[in-house]
């Protein structure tokens, strides 16, 4: 096991290496000489060319990389074009809230994915199965960003019972998180119920069954544990899909995470910030993802054993 | 091949006729897709959609720019079915034309993926060795950028456009179509009928354009199905931010970004072109969820 994660580890450094090379590669094909924004309109040939000398612009590009890569590994990771504030202090303080509404909302794909899976794989094909999958499949549909708007206008504007917007208390956070979360509790859902319905057919569980096992402890003590597996791999996918979400959920709600630090940065063209907060953003999720492959050996293992 | 034999029984009629492509496959294929009822409803929701972007100009009874200060924030009517906008605009107007750009966005991506990402596939899968090593590393790397966090970091670098957002969705479209297309050459070039072309002379470019492509079209079927919902979903998403398609344009995620201002006075403006969005999608994924049951036989119970 210890191994399989120091394997895992090793693999890993050459995509860190890759997504730095492409967050690099991209600030590149950016239009223009950053010397000659810099400077500002009206600077004079000598002033530009002495920016770009102070910068390093003249260098060849893989010098260029290979001191970004140092900079990276040192946490630094530029200042921004707008508030001359370093990158990394920014992102520090709005990491934490993206993570905080990642998680509520991952739990809510989760809890809600899978129940809703197993409820409809209890009896399939009855009205109960095709009622959770047909919300499911509204789930899977509807654009969280559109989903969030519904919300705000019920709860919010109709209802009056939860904020609009912004992050101070557990009230902010219900709307947010479950509009981030529904749409992967959809796609969980559809997984969990239909390995469920492959794991039924298996001969251990007409065994149970021959063994007068009540369906409910079929299900719970033999199907769903192996049903499960699989769907521990589509949760991994899902946090990656959830954190490119958290762009478009913490516009919506005014959050101030780090998906909106980025699009705002797009938009003021403080390419820097974009930058940081996209490698950051990468970074989390590919160390999710080794973590979701580790739990997803320790349980197949565990059941290889058994 | 088997010209020496000498089988009488394959002179009846039957055993003699050559199936045509279509009772080959297009037969058995509609047999079971007509048979699932989501996935032909689906599909028809695609043909509505298609059928409303040509037809727009006919459909539309406003011009989906002209503004009307003095008509402006109309609640639904008779006159304008979806009301007006806060620039006295006819929404169905803006709506019917919008499913030219919406849609477009999302096929012209989906092409822009399927095309790179079924070559890097093809020669990934067929030919193996350090040149599959470095192209899967590639998609790994591409893989490793969380949602449409690519997309953002590429539209960052070209401008926010519509025409850059069809570029990023597509980008990130191409390690999908890569992966699955590489898994089922590798599958496929193992199979006993590439070693006799190939020892027919046929060179590499034949084998793979001419018998290993046509013969792994169905996952790229599938694949490029349920992709459109997601480049829709996507590319609605980052014009919702302000990076692709720009005010006036009639764009559903413009038009659901412009209505954020007006959800508690208007929630007209945000909602249809909302539910345009979720309609279209829903369709897209019923008629993927239609087709991988109909040609994916791995999945046949």
């Amino acid at each position: 096991m210890l191994l399989y994660i120091f394997r895992r580890l090793i693999e890993i450094i050459p995509v860190i290496f890759g997504v730095t090379l492409v967050v690099f590669l991209i600030m590149q094909m950016v239009p223009g000489d950053p010397a000659v924004i810099l400077a500002g309109e009206g600077a004079s040939k000598d002033a530009i060319d002495q920016l770009r000398t102070e910068l390093g612009l003249n260098r060849p590009l893989y010098v260029q990389y290979g001191e970004y890569i140092m900079n990276v590994f040192q946490g630094d990771l530029g200042q921004s074009l707008k508030s001359q504030q370093p990158v990394i202090q920014e992102i520090m303080t709005r990491l934490p809230i993206t993570i905080e509404l990642a998680f509520y909302s991952i739990l809510i794909t989760i809890v809600l994915g899978m129940t809703a899976g197993i409820i409809s794989a209890v009896r399939p094909y009855s009205a109960t199965d095709i009622t959770v999958m047909i919300v499911a499949l509204l789930g899977i549909s509807l654009p969280s960003f559109f989903m969030g708007l519904l919300s705000i206008y019920l709860f919010s504007v109709k209802l009056q019972l939860l904020p609009v917007a912004g992050w101070d208390s557990m009230l902010h956070i219900i709307l947010p998180a479950f509009t981030l979360g529904v749409g992967g509790a959809a796609i969980v859902a559809r997984m969990t119920r239909s390995s469920m319905l492959e794991v039924v057919r298996q001969d251990y569980i007409r065994t149970a069954r021959a063994k007068g096992l009540k369906g409910f402890a079929i299900i719970y003590k033999h199907a769903l544990r192996n049903a499960l597996i699989p769907v521990i791999t589509v949760v991994g996918l899902q946090f990656g899909a959830l954190l490119g979400g958290t762009v478009l959920i913490e516009s919506v709600f005014a959050i101030n995470g780090l998906g909106r630090m980025i699009v705002d940065s797009i938009r003021t063209r403080d390419l820097p910030m974009v930058q940081g907060g996209v490698l950051v953003a990468s970074l989390v999720f590919v160390i999710v993802n080794l973590f979701v492959d580790v739990l997803y050996r320790f349980f197949n293992k565990r059941i290889e054993l058994n | 091949m088997s010209t020496e034999l000498k089988v009488p029984e394959l002179q009846s009629p039957i055993l003699d006729s050559k199936p045509s492509l279509f009772e080959k496959r297009i037969k058995p294929f509609w047999e079971t897709f007509s048979k699932n009822k989501a996935a032909v409803v689906g599909g028809g929701i695609i043909l509505f959609f298609i059928m409303v972007a040509l037809f727009a100009p006919l459909l539309a009874v406003y011009d989906p720019y002209d503004i009307q200060l003095d008509n402006k924030l109309q609640p639904p009517s008779a006159e304008h079915w979806m009301g007006t906008d806060d620039k006295g605009r006819d929404i169905l107007a803006r709506i019917l034309y919008g499913s030219r750009l919406s849609m477009g966005v999302g096929f012209a991506a989906v092409g822009f993926g399927a095309f790179f990402g079924i070559i890097m596939g093809l020669i990934s899968g067929f030919y193996g060795g350090w040149l599959d090593t470095v192209l899967s590393r590639v998609l790994d790397v591409m893989l490793a950028f969380p949602g449409i966090l690519l997309a953002l970091a590429i539209i960052s670098a070209l401008g926010p456009s519509l025409v850059n957002v069809m570029i990023a969705v597509g980008v990130f479209s191409i390690p999908l179509f890569a992966r699955v297309v590489r898994g089922s050459t590798l599958e496929t070039k193992k199979l006993e009928y590439i070693d006799a072309i190939r020892s027919l002379g046929a060179n590499d470019f034949i084998i793979i354009f001419r018998h290993i492509l046509p013969n792994i079209l169905s996952p790229i079927i599938i694949q490029g199905s349920l992709r459109l919902a997601t480049a829709i979903l996507s590319a609605a998403g980052l014009s919702f931010l302000g990076l692709g398609a720009q005010p006036p344009s009639p764009e559903w995620g413009t038009m659901l970004s412009s209505g954020r201002d007006f959800l508690f006075t208007a929630p007209y403006i945000a909602l249809f072109p909302g539910l345009a969005i979720s309609i279209l999608v829903l369709g897209f994924n019923l008629f993927g969820d239609g087709l991988r049951d109909a040609l994916d036989p791995r999945l046949k119970s």
